[in-house]
Formats: structure tokens, sequence, C-alpha cells
């Protein structure tokens, strides 16, 4: 009998502490709903009943950026908001993840004009972006599935160490 | 609408004002009376208190990319209890875009008039509060001109810094 059957047998499960602690964060990722226009709609009907977040762990809204891991832009930005947005970012602890929703958030979309920030991504760092003008709900689970994917495969105690 | 009545704002408006009144066209069921700049403040402040044109519903700039009379500004005005809208337009020059304000008449007009100044830069003389409205302060250029590129200047806005405050 190896070690390790006997310490299943006690009652006890040997892991890793990275797959440990990346179950628990990739199963609890708190959302910051940045809903800046008509995506956000969407976006609130992804943390309703029918799509239901919570099945991914992700139904806690957080207002607060402090208490959050996981910004969701939803809809366009203006150079005017984007100092918001940063200063929002800026609070929010580490880790954290950024998802860029719908056309005008990644791009700038049908947005193309000289008071949008065309995408995001010039003062944020995004993680996931999803197309779609607005993306449906399911679009935003997809993303939020390729972050858990991507929060599974972040080695958490040599970086975080 | 009884299209009488506004024949004879228009007929009152020429007694009154003579030459000031430039031009009157009807397109799309519209009046458009373009006026003499020199006179524009009496000729509003006439509709609004001798032809009880009490609301401004809109106040507007164009930027018509001419050689003279460049920017045209105009001003949609409603009388409520006849249900009357006439359109008044009066031109200024590029190299002096500047205008009286029509904010003490109807006080409506602040906004508009500080977005036509963002937007074209066209100045209102005696405006309260003759700011930007939509672009931030510091913004140098004027968007809706015609020779301004369409994704604005490089650079011209600042983006948030990227590096985070140092702990």
């Amino acid at each position: 009998m190896s070690y390790q059957q006997q310490l299943n047998d006690q009652g006890f499960l040997t892991t890793s502490v990275d797959a440990l602690v990346n179950w628990g964060r990739s199963n609890a990722v708190w959302p910051m709903p940045m809903g800046l226009a008509c995506c956000a709609i969407e976006m609130m009907a992804f943390a309703g009943p029918k799509y239901d977040a919570s099945r991914f762990g992700s139904e806690v809204f957080r207002f607060s950026p402090r208490q959050s891991d996981l910004m969701i832009v939803a809809g366009w930005c203006t150079y005017k908001m984007s100092h918001a947005v940063r200063r929002i970012w800026d609070q929010m602890p580490d880790p954290k993840w950024c998802i860029a929703m719908g056309a005008c958030a990644s791009t700038g979309g049908m947005h193309r004009c000289y008071g949008v920030v065309q995408g995001i991504d010039n003062f944020l760092p995004v993680d996931v972006y999803i197309s779609g003008c607005p993306p449906r709900p399911e679009t935003l689970i997809n993303a939020l599935m390729q972050i858990q994917n991507k929060i599974r495969e972040y080695p958490t105690t040599t970086l975080d160490a | 609408m009884d299209s009488n009545s506004l024949v004879s704002v228009i007929d009152e408006l020429r007694g009154t004002f003579g030459d000031a009144v430039v031009e009157v066209t009807v397109h799309s069921g519209d009046t458009f009376v373009r006026v003499d700049r020199a006179r524009i403040h009496d000729i509003l402040s006439h509709l609004k208190h001798t032809s009880r044109y009490i609301y401004i519903a809109d106040l507007f700039g164009i930027d018509r990319f001419t050689a003279d009379d460049r920017f045209e500004v105009v001003y949609n005005l409603v009388n409520l209890a006849q249900q009357h809208r006439i359109f008044i337009k009066t031109r200024v020059t590029e190299s002096n875009p500047v205008l009286p304000t029509a904010s003490d008449i109807w006080s409506g007009a602040n906004w508009n008039e500080r977005e036509v100044y963002d937007m074209f830069g066209i100045k209102f003389d005696g405006h309260p509060d003759m700011r930007r409205i939509f672009m931030p302060e510091d913004f140098k250029h004027f968007p809706l001109r015609k020779e301004f590129p369409l994704l604005g200047i490089p650079g011209s806005i600042e983006l948030p810094n990227t590096t985070p405050d140092p702990e």
C-alpha cells in the first residue's frame, strides 16, 4: 500500500497547493460590473436566474472594486470615462482579470470617432475579448469559463510567493 | 398648422427688421429664415416676446466649409400656443466666429451654446459660462469642424496612466 493510499484511507487528500488555490479562485470569480452601455443589459441577464452565473461561482456582483476579481467592461468607453475605469481597475486587489465585452469595448466598434477609446486594451490588460453587438449572455459565460481555465493554469505558488 | 399666421410672423419680421431678414425658404414643411448676424439678438428677442416663440427646441451649428461665412448657427423655435415652428439661421465668418448669446432670452439655450462652442469654436458673447461642455477642458481642437480627422488627433486627449501608483 502506497503512502498516498494510506493517507486517502484516513480521510486525507493529497494535491498541490496550486491546484487547491486555483480551484478556489476559479470557482469564486467575483465580477466588478463596469456597465457602460447596452452590453450591460446582457451582463445583467448573465447574472440573472435564466443564465445563472452562480453555477460558475460568479453571481456575486461587487460594486466595490476592492472585493472583486474580474472586471467586465461592458460597452464603449470614452476618453473621459477611461480615467474612471482605470482608477477602479487600479483599486482591485491582485490577482485580477478583465473581460472586454462586445465590439465596442474590444475595438471601439461602430463608435469610430474621436471621443471613444478604440479598444479598452489601450489602457487595461484584457484577458478575454468577446465579439458581438451586444454578445449574448452565453458568450459571456464562455468568456468566464475561459477566465476560469486561465486561472487554473496560473502557477500560483511560484508567482505569488 | 395654420400657415397664415406663420406668414404673418415673417411679414412682421420683414416689416420690423427690413433687410436684416436675408432669405426665407420652405423645405419639407419647415420654414427657415436666414437673418443678418448683426440683428440676430434683436430678432430672437422679438420672436420670443412679441411672437411668443417661448420654447427653443434646439440650437446647433453647421460647418458649411466655405471660404466666406463658413459657420451657420440654427435656432429651432416653437410657439407652443399656436404650435408653430420656425428655424432662424445666421452665419458667422471663420476669422471672427462670435455671436451674441441667446441664453438671456431662453435660458435653455445655455448648454446648446456651450455645445456649439465645444464642437465648432463659435463663441457666444454675454454667455454666463462659456466653457466646453463635452470635451476635456484642456482640449485644443473643435471636433465637428470639417478639417478635424474622424478618429481625432492622436495624443490630443490623455489616456490614463497604465502604471499603477507606487505603493
